[in-house]
């Protein structure tokens, strides 16, 4: 489906993204983990053609991403952002209306339309408030009104970034299932996810990344060790097993005060608190 | 009127080329301001946003107030004043994109930053004309900055018709990308709006409309800010109806203010900009209370 060729992106002299190769199959769910500033993002839009590419080529169906006019690009692949800002009023049902613009033939949307935002609403059960203002919502119900937009638009790819952010265990789970059942039906996403056991339960294929670098990649049981996962966030980790066979990981911290370390300057340093 | 009509006698003179162009003009200057503004507040992604902000009224006035006082009266007074305060408006929005445009692409922020200093720049030549104009000129001057219909004739709108005609029917095209862009610039462009394509219609539009307005009537404000919002109060935020809404909305408050600023203080006639913000202003103000509950609750007004 989306084919990265040594892809990399420089802003003057950082590059956020450099040297990745992946190649992305259809029917498959991918999640993006790695610390801050990894490079989630960066890769994300890349794939999504908002950013242009300082080296490298993203490729969509076998073609060039930027090959594509906006508007056939916009049928093919769907991007969820995760900074919203809308100050005019409208509601959630117009904001999932949005995601059918790229289809639309006239100025109107047609019964089905509306029927196709409806159903995306329902899915992520953002019914109840559809004729609200999206102004007025709570965070992670304005969060799945976005979700529902970006299932409104029927793409083959979806690019999601953080679509956990801000929700409730309950829809977190629903999200994620969401999108395991959309890979299963042939869809492809690729998801940038901090959460490391959710991305382990729901994704085929973890992209482990640092530094703009891509560390490893692999099914989450391979890809999620306690030395890689040490080496990429710094912080020592504990890797168990999930009872439903999942690798089951959190860092390894104990509040227990440890020495200062001599590098570190003052007495109140939380990370020597912690012991990291 | 309808014995006006049939007579044609001096009635019917006044009517057809006193009050008729004026009716009109009002209509075509209220709706271009309104639009404009509806689009500018689109783009900039701020309902706070109003016409005035690229620099083109600012530039009109200039324009304006160079001629009458440099040039002064002649043979092409009629002339004179609205095509040179086009010209300026045109030039100054031309500034305002130069200094926001960097290798193809224009930063909203930056716009809006370079829309602020020309404007100050632009009003600086403004009461540098003030400053050096005679009592009659200064007369005229601020009679042309305040805004009005008292010098509308159809000769005078000849200038600005076809610069009207073309901005309005760009803006009017541009509902469904504005839609998208209300998401934000990269949201808009993941749902296939070609981004910088439409900020350049918007602002190419805009600076034909409003400068088209401005030379017809001179500085009329609040229009351009206030219709868009009452149309939204009323019916939501969809541009495919804000934006045509608006053209009628702006035309009606044009010829209701005009109409009132002719009639209110008999036999003398009040500047149309006084009136649009003297009476628009408590209306507004009234509609924000009467639903503001209804904004905060976030149930939508239709079945509110």
């Amino acid at each position: 489906m989306i084919t990265l060729d040594n892809i990399g992106y420089r802003v003057g002299k950082n590059w956020l993204a450099r040297g990745v190769n992946l190649n992305i199959n259809p029917g498959a769910f991918w999640a993006l983990v790695g610390p801050n500033g990894a490079g989630k993002t960066t890769l994300l839009r890349l794939m999504s053609g908002e950013l242009a590419p300082t080296e490298g080529e993203a490729q969509l169906g076998g073609k060039p991403v930027h090959a594509y006019p906006p508007k056939e690009l916009a049928r093919l692949r769907a991007y969820l952002q995760q900074k919203r800002d809308i100050s005019f009023p409208f509601t959630s049902l117009e904001i999932a209306l949005f995601g059918r613009a790229p289809h639309l033939n006239g100025a109107k949307e047609t019964a089905a339309d509306i029927e196709t935002a409806n159903d995306a609403l329902r899915q992520v059960e953002a019914e109840p408030f559809a004729q609200r203002l999206y102004t007025t919502l709570s965070g992670g119900e304005a969060s799945r009104v976005d979700i529902a937009r970006v299932l409104a638009q029927t793409p083959e790819l979806f690019l999601l970034d953080e679509p956990a952010n801000h929700l409730d265990l309950r829809h977190q789970t629903l999200i994620l299932s969401l999108c395991k059942k959309l890979a299963m039906q042939g869809k492809t996403i690729v998801a940038a996810i901090h959460d490391l056991n959710l991305a382990a339960m729901f994704a085929d294929m973890l992209v482990v990344m640092k530094e703009g670098r891509v560390v490893d990649v692999g099914p989450p049981e391979y890809a999620l060790t306690e030395a890689s996962l040490t080496e990429v966030y710094d912080i020592p980790f504990e890797v168990l097993q999930h009872p439903n066979g999942y690798p089951w990981v959190m860092p390894r911290v104990s509040l227990t005060a440890a020495m200062p370390r001599p590098s570190c300057s003052g007495a109140d340093c939380v990370g020597c608190w912690i012991g990291i | 009127m309808l014995q006006a009509l049939l007579y044609q006698g001096d009635g019917y003179a006044a009517l057809v080329y006193v009050r008729f162009p004026r009716v009109v003009l009002a209509a075509v200057v209220g709706a271009l301001l309104a639009v404009s503004g509806t689009a500018m507040q689109g783009v900039f992604r701020n309902p706070l946003a109003d016409p005035g902000l690229i620099g083109v009224t600012a530039g009109a006035g200039f324009g304006a107030a160079l001629w009458i006082v440099l040039i002064g009266s002649g043979a092409l007074e009629i002339w004179g004043t609205p095509a040179a305060a086009f010209v300026c408006g045109m030039a100054v929005v031309a500034a305002v994109w130069k200094a926001a445009e960097t290798e193809g692409q224009s930063h909203i922020m930056t716009l809006l930053l370079a829309g602020i200093a020309l404007n100050s720049v632009a009003g600086a030549g403004i009461g540098l004309m003030t400053f050096l104009a005679d009592d009659e000129q200064l007369r005229s001057l601020t009679f042309w900055l305040l805004g009005g219909f008292g010098g509308a004739t159809w000769t005078a709108a000849l200038v600005a018709l076809p610069a009207a005609a073309v901005g309005l029917f760009m803006l009017l095209r541009l509902a469904p990308q504005l839609n998208a862009f209300a998401l934000g610039e990269s949201d808009a462009y993941h749902l296939g709006v070609h981004v910088e394509s439409l900020k350049r219609r918007a602002m190419v539009g805009a600076a034909l409309s409003v400068g088209a307005a401005v030379s017809i009537a001179g500085g009329i404000g609040f229009v351009g800010l206030v219709v868009p919002h009452l149309l939204r109060l009323l019916g939501g935020a969809d541009h495919r109806y804000v934006l045509p809404g608006s053209a009628l909305g702006g035309a009606s408050l044009l010829v209701l203010a005009d109409l009132a600023s002719r009639t209110v203080v008999l036999p003398a006639e009040l500047p149309v900009g006084v009136v649009t913000s003297l009476f628009g202003g408590p209306f507004f103000l009234w509609l924000l209370i009467r639903y503001k509950r209804t904004l905060i609750a976030g149930t939508p007004y239709d079945n509110s």
